[in-house]
């Protein structure tokens, strides 16, 4: 394996150390050790039922890994709930189905965390809300309900909520896999920009060319083990293993 | 998906729709022959019933005599409800101090209309209600400026009615709240306590609790110690009720998408906040139809009291037709007692219809 990670002296904000995770006596994460740098962008692709989502969602303990140190920013993941949380304020994560909350409008949406969790006054709340808002182009939507918006556009405010909270790190499940053609370009600019502006990134995706143009690292995986991962021109052109040529030849 | 109008395509006028009453009628009423049947004979039978009822109700019928003059004539006798209007409404509520049960309902339905809006749900309207319901318990109860104390075994008629029907909706409902909750949580023993509480209160019909309050449960009180049997009765119907809305809550809070948990989670918002912000404000809205179901029958059963003797506004109505008077009107004085209950069931239904469509935010 080929590292090609930025300034590998300082501290890794992510660390995953000998992760084995079971849905029952499922073994769905076998052996995952992954350390992200400040600043990385990593994509993670393979087939479905690979373990890629999962990975990612015991990040923020959306999933309990059962053997294995997960720590992020200097916050191991136990069974303690104020270091759950802890994390959770500081990593950001889309989903495939947005995950708006529909009750709330769309400015409700992004400022009840920083409200709630960050404690912030409602008014600069609102102010940063309007900020990111603006920077996925849609501040002229800040009235409205999440229902009354397009797939493209409610994804566009589930990462401009992400962002709301200031994050360390930002997680994508599969961003772009519940869109249609059209609105996927507007999302993955979205992405492209943040990626520019130095956010650390881990994005589950089947999108390759964001794949080629962003990622610092690409990661492929199966059957719950990272089979292999290099930079995305290595990757692309010369992949080591057998299952990441089987699978690139199906979806490029 | 706001796509400019293509120049090149035509755009049709939707077809006109016919107008008119034939043309409704034609549509509606008689489409094809079993459907013309049906109107006929829906008609027939309307024209059966419909007059005679009429005529009985309104043409022969006394609206404020005395009871010999309702002896002389076919349609009903309005006047019993009139005449006895007194104790039908107020019961046995002290002569001289009707003035008081009165005052309180009054102030009760001008603090439910005033909460209607919901912009009016603000501090001062949450600082209302408790001193609105002060001074209720203070006209009811009296004992201070000169208002002589009346017991609660003299409250009776529509103002018990209203008190058990009421404080049994407003208490039942967080309670129930707090039971789904509870039967949710992951914790075995608030868990198991939940499911045994609602599934036996579930498991027993009201009438069996009222009587265990009434009299099983001054049993096991120390002697010379006394709870009040209106309380006891107000108890028993909001452990009941509450019951019954634990299990359609918990209905709303498995009709949420696991998302909605998960993003709130990523937010790294608490379990209470979750709750409270995002989970209750959506189960709880989608849960309104058989919410109020349960909350009219609520305010039906409280009739049901008059088993452990308490008066409600029912079992003033039969009180009233024991008199030898006035027997023999009793299909009048429970039309009178229908209409009642069905407006405020009416209305309750009707609030609860345009709340859902206030809180409806198109998703």
């Amino acid at each position: 394996m080929t590292d090609t990670q930025p300034n590998k002296s300082s501290e890794p904000i992510i660390k995953i150390v000998g992760m084995h995770k079971w849905y029952g006596d499922f073994h769905v994460l076998s052996d995952i050790n992954l350390e992200v740098q400040e600043g990385e962008r990593i994509v993670i692709c393979g087939p479905s039922g690979s373990g890629k989502s999962t990975m990612i969602r015991c990040i923020n303990r959306l999933e309990e890994h059962q053997q294995g140190q997960i720590i992020v920013n200097g916050t191991e993941l136990t069974n303690d709930i104020k270091n759950i949380e802890t994390v959770r304020a500081e990593v950001g994560m889309v989903f495939q189905h947005f995950n708006l909350f529909p009750h709330l409008t769309i400015l409700e949406n992004l400022t009840l965390g920083q409200i709630w969790v960050r404690k912030t006054p409602k008014k600069q709340a609102e102010e940063t809300a309007m900020m990111y808002l603006e920077k996925v182009k849609i501040a002229e939507q800040a009235k409205k309900f999440p229902g009354q918006l397009s797939g493209g556009q409610q994804q566009r405010v589930a990462i401009a909520r992400s962002l709301c909270m200031a994050p360390e790190v930002m997680l994508f499940d599969e961003p772009t896999s519940a869109l249609d053609p059209e609105m996927i370009k507007e999302v993955l600019d979205v992405m492209i920009d943040l990626a520019e502006e130095g956010m650390t990134m881990l994005v589950v995706t089947h999108e390759m060319g964001f794949a080629k143009s962003v990622a610092d690292r690409v990661m492929f995986m199966d059957a719950g083990q990272i089979v292999e991962q290099n930079n995305p021109h290595d990757f692309f052109d010369n992949p080591q293993h057998e299952r990441t040529k089987l699978f690139l030849s199906q979806i490029l | 998906m706001n796509q400019p109008e293509n120049p090149t395509r035509e755009y049709l006028a939707a077809p006109v729709k016919k107008v008119g009453a034939a043309a409704w009628l034609k549509d509606n009423l008689f489409n094809s022959w079993y459907n013309s049947l049906l109107t006929v004979l829906t008609l027939l039978a309307l024209g059966y019933i419909v007059p005679p009822f009429f005529k009985w109700a309104f043409i022969d019928s006394l609206w404020n005599s005395s009871a010999d003059a309702c002896r002389d004539i076919e349609g009903a006798c309005w006047s019993i409800v009139p005449q006895n209007i007194k104790f039908i409404i107020l019961g046995f509520f002290p002569e001289g101090q009707e003035w008081r049960p009165i005052l309180a309902m009054i102030l009760l339905l001008a603090l439910v209309i005033y909460s209607k809006e919901k912009s009016r749900w603000n501090k001062l309207l949450a600082w209302m209600w408790p001193v609105g319901l002060i001074i209720m318990g203070t006209l009811m109860y009296g004992g201070i400026f000169g208002m002589p104390v009346v017991e609660t075994d003299q409250w009776s008629g529509l103002p018990l009615t209203m008190m058990l029907s009421f404080f049994g909706m407003v208490m039942a409902y967080p309670l129930g709240v707090l039971l789904a909750l509870g039967r949710q949580s992951k914790m075995p023993a608030i868990k198991t306590l939940c499911v045994v509480y609602i599934e036996m209160i579930r498991g027993v019909p009201l009438i069996s609790l009222l009587f265990m309050s009434s009299i099983m449960f001054p049993l096991f009180l120390p002697d010379g110690m006394t709870i009040d049997k209106v309380l006891r009765a107000q108890v028993a119907i909001i452990l009941f009720t509450a019951a019954y809305i634990a299990e359609v809550v918990r209905g709303g809070l498995q009709a949420m998408p696991r998302g909605q948990y998960e993003a709130a989670d990523s937010l790294g918002l608490t379990y209470s906040q979750t709750m409270r912000l995002i989970i209750l404000p959506q189960a709880l809205k989608i849960v309104i139809p058989p919410t109020v179901g349960i909350l009219l029958s609520a305010f039906k059963d409280t009739s049901l009291v008059v088993i452990i003797a308490l008066y409600d506004v029912l079992k003033t109505t039969k009180v009233t037709l024991q008199n030898p008077q006035w027997t023999g009107y009793s299909t009048e004085a429970y039309v009178f007692l229908a209409v009642l209950y069905f407006i405020c069931c009416y209305a309750m239904s009707s609030y609860s219809r345009r709340l859902e469509k206030e809180l409806h935010t198109g998703h």
